[in-house]
């Protein structure tokens, strides 16, 4: 107390000390002061003016403590004394201060998901990304036909059960990347790698998604899964190329047969169309030699029938019509009597044909 | 009041307030407690949650984990039976169950950890060895694979695009393990709830042999489908050479017929009206003879007639023998 007088300086704060500099310890002076004022005895003030300022500071930190707001997209679990007491909604609440009561929040509406194989950047969940080094090591997958794969996949999930979330396994964020893992190379395990890489692809999903599920509740991680999709699919890189081999081949196979259909195609109808075209030819040349035939044996007949009504002058008539029609035309003609036929080998008979008839 | 009297009572009340929170603590859902005192073990453990108490300064509260733990396996090469070398990863669950034997025999996480690396890591180290590959990567006995439509014919000729069979498959081998392990960890207080299989790749050295076989099983199927297509397209070929000569011929042979036909026919109608009567017979000589006489007979024709015959028999005279003149004029004798 003496000493204190003694720092206090010149003189009271009812005295005019107006010495300059010193008047914040005048301020303080005068505070305590006045709590000795308040006190009956100024034995132990100094250890109840820290007293009350502990206090001061104690309520504080409780009120700071004592409530706590829970995003829509989330449920928050309160322990008191570390012990379970109640799941609380979205909103603004409050608990037993000074860490009496704890409120874990725990997004459990929020839909999460974990990449396998692969990262999308950005991501503020730390078990949705694989470990830098593991990246392409969760890819690496053996197949049931003891050939190897590369599979990227996704799986989403929502945190069903927060009690258990939190109170039942421990890291079961991480635990879930385990379990998936695990699944995905259990049902690759079991499928040849034509059907991982195309024709299987949704029933590798379906049974994944079955599968995880089942560990999900066996460990009771409250995690349910809600899909799990396949994304790029490849076999490995040094083989990769004889996959696309296959494809070529595919591709080549079926050019091959069309160049011979189109090739079968070109020459084939034309045949046909020419066959029809000579069967039609012939069927005209038929044609033309019936009616031929019927017009000229209709010609012969009428004149057969003029014949048989007067048949020596009819033979006579034609007989030196077509003479007349061809005699002219002859160059030589020599007409000797029967009585001369003697005279027949004399004839130079080369030199007749430039002679006037 | 002394001020001694004073500082004494301050003194009662400090020790005071410091033995209350000293025997009070708390046990959160996911804690379970061994009290020690001086160091020993002392009554049963504490599973449940809330807040308990104890004897201050004395006791002591060492906390153990009472939730499933998970263990990680590093990534470790081994040999399977078939002296395949894979790089396998294993991941386990376990509990601790016995809390006091567990403090007892191994006191904190990272020797059990270590523990549990090294009785997990040789049962999994004994089982693959114990197997060929096949049994640790397959599960489902019977399954039967899908089968790519286009590559089915291909793959089936090559004895490729199936699952090799087992006899006892993941599930099973993971029990033996599972089995094994349980024993040997619960001396330690430790419950072993599950162990499978992470990761099984072939080790980097296998790889090389493993591609070239994926490569030349892709190769002989892609070969395939190239003889196939060129056998397919000679086929066509052929065919279309067979159907040419097919059409052709029978374009001929139709032809052939109807022409036939067509001359048979003409023919039977001239036959027919030629030779209807004698009369029609001789006509039909003298007439088409007649006809034959102005193509055949032409310039460079050298003619020797006899005035016997009927054109120039005239020539000789009004009624020559054999005349119609001289006929006439014999009969009106």
């Amino acid at each position: 107390m003496s000493s204190q007088n003694d720092s206090g300086g010149r003189g009271g704060p009812w005295g005019s000390g107006a010495r300059p500099g010193s008047d914040f310890q005048d301020l303080v002076q005068e505070g305590q002061d006045r709590l000795k004022q308040i006190m009956p005895s100024g034995g132990p003030g100094r250890a109840i003016v820290f007293a009350f300022l502990g206090l001061v500071v104690l309520s504080a930190w409780g009120a700071w403590t004592a409530y706590y707001t829970v995003p829509s997209d989330s449920v928050a679990v309160v322990q008191r004394f570390g012990k379970y007491l109640k799941d609380v909604p979205p909103g603004l609440h409050f608990k037993l201060p000074l860490g009496i009561d704890v409120a874990t929040i725990v997004p459990a509406k929020r839909q999460l998901k974990q990449e396998f194989g692969f990262a999308t950047s950005g991501a503020t969940d730390p078990y949705q990304s694989p470990r830098p080094r593991d990246e392409e090591r969760e890819t690496q997958m053996v197949t049931g036909d003891l050939n190897a794969g590369l599979v990227e996949w996704v799986v989403q999930y929502r945190i069903s059960e927060p009690v258990k979330f939190l109170f039942e396994a421990r890291e079961p964020s991480e635990t879930l990347r385990y379990v998936s893992e695990s699944v995905m190379r259990e049902v690759v395990g079991d499928r040849t790698v034509d059907e991982v890489i195309t024709i299987g692809r949704q029933e590798i999903e379906a049974e994944a998604l079955t599968k995880m599920q089942a560990l999900s509740s066996k460990y009771a991680l409250g995690i349910n899964i809600d899909q799990v999709q396949l994304k790029n699919i490849n076999p490995p890189q040094p083989v990769q190329g004889s996959f696309n081999e296959v494809n070529q081949a595919q591709q080549e196979k079926e050019k091959l047969i069309n160049e011979a259909r189109r090739d079968y195609n070109k020459v084939i109808p034309l045949a046909e169309g020419e066959r029809d075209q000579r069967i039609r030819e012939a069927d005209g040349y038929r044609l033309k030699r019936v009616n031929e035939a019927e017009g000229d044996v209709a010609r012969f007949n009428a004149l057969l029938a003029e014949y048989n009504k007067a048949p020596e002058v009819t033979l006579r008539r034609i007989y030196i019509e077509t003479l007349q029609e061809v005699m002219p035309s002859i160059r030589s003609k020599i007409i000797i009597d029967e009585r001369t036929r003697s005279i027949l080998p004399f004839l130079n008979l080369d030199t007749q044909k430039g002679d006037r008839p | 009041m002394s001020r001694v009297k004073q500082m004494v009572i301050l003194a009662i009340l400090g020790i005071g307030t410091y033995a209350l929170m000293s025997s009070l603590y708390t046990v959160s859902e996911v804690e379970q407690v061994i009290i020690t005192q001086f160091g020993k073990p002392v009554g049963a453990p504490v599973t449940s949650a809330g807040l308990k108490v104890k004897v201050p300064f004395i006791q002591d509260v060492n906390t153990i984990e009472k939730r499933s733990l998970e263990w990680d396996g590093n990534p470790s090469n081994m040999p399977t039976k078939d002296k395949l070398y894979i790089s396998v990863e294993v991941f386990a669950r376990w509990r601790i169950t016995d809390p006091l034997q567990y403090f007892l025999r191994l006191r904190d996480e990272r020797s059990a950890q270590s523990r549990l690396d090294d009785i997990l890591g040789s049962e999994i180290r004994n089982a693959v060895a114990k197997h060929e590959l096949i049994e640790i990567i397959r599960t489902a006995k019977d399954r039967v694979p899908q089968r790519d439509a286009l590559l089915t014919a291909a793959e089936r000729d090559q004895d490729i695009g199936s699952l090799v069979p087992i006899q006892k498959g993941r599930k099973l081998v993971e029990q033996e393990i599972f089995a094994e392990a349980a024993t040997k960890i619960r001396v330690f207080g430790l419950e072993l709830l599950d162990i499978r299989f992470k990761r099984i790749n072939y080790n980097e050295s296998v790889r090389p042999k493993i591609y070239d076989r994926m490569i030349s099983e892709r190769r002989q199927i892609a070969e395939r489908f190239l003889s196939e297509g060129n056998g397919e397209a000679a086929r066509i070929r052929g065919n279309r050479v067979r159907d040419l000569n097919k059409i052709q011929s029978e374009a001929y042979r139709q032809v052939e017929e109807i022409r036939g036909v067509a001359d048979a026919k003409a023919t039977g109608i001239y036959a027919k009206a030629y030779n209807q009567s004698p009369e029609a017979v001789a006509f039909y000589e003298f007439t088409r003879t007649m006809q034959a006489y102005k193509p055949i007979i032409g310039e460079n024709t050298t003619l020797v007639l006899s005035t016997d015959g009927d054109l120039f028999k005239f020539l000789k005279g009004i009624a020559p023998k054999g005349g119609l003149v001289s006929a006439q004029r014999s009969g009106d004798q």
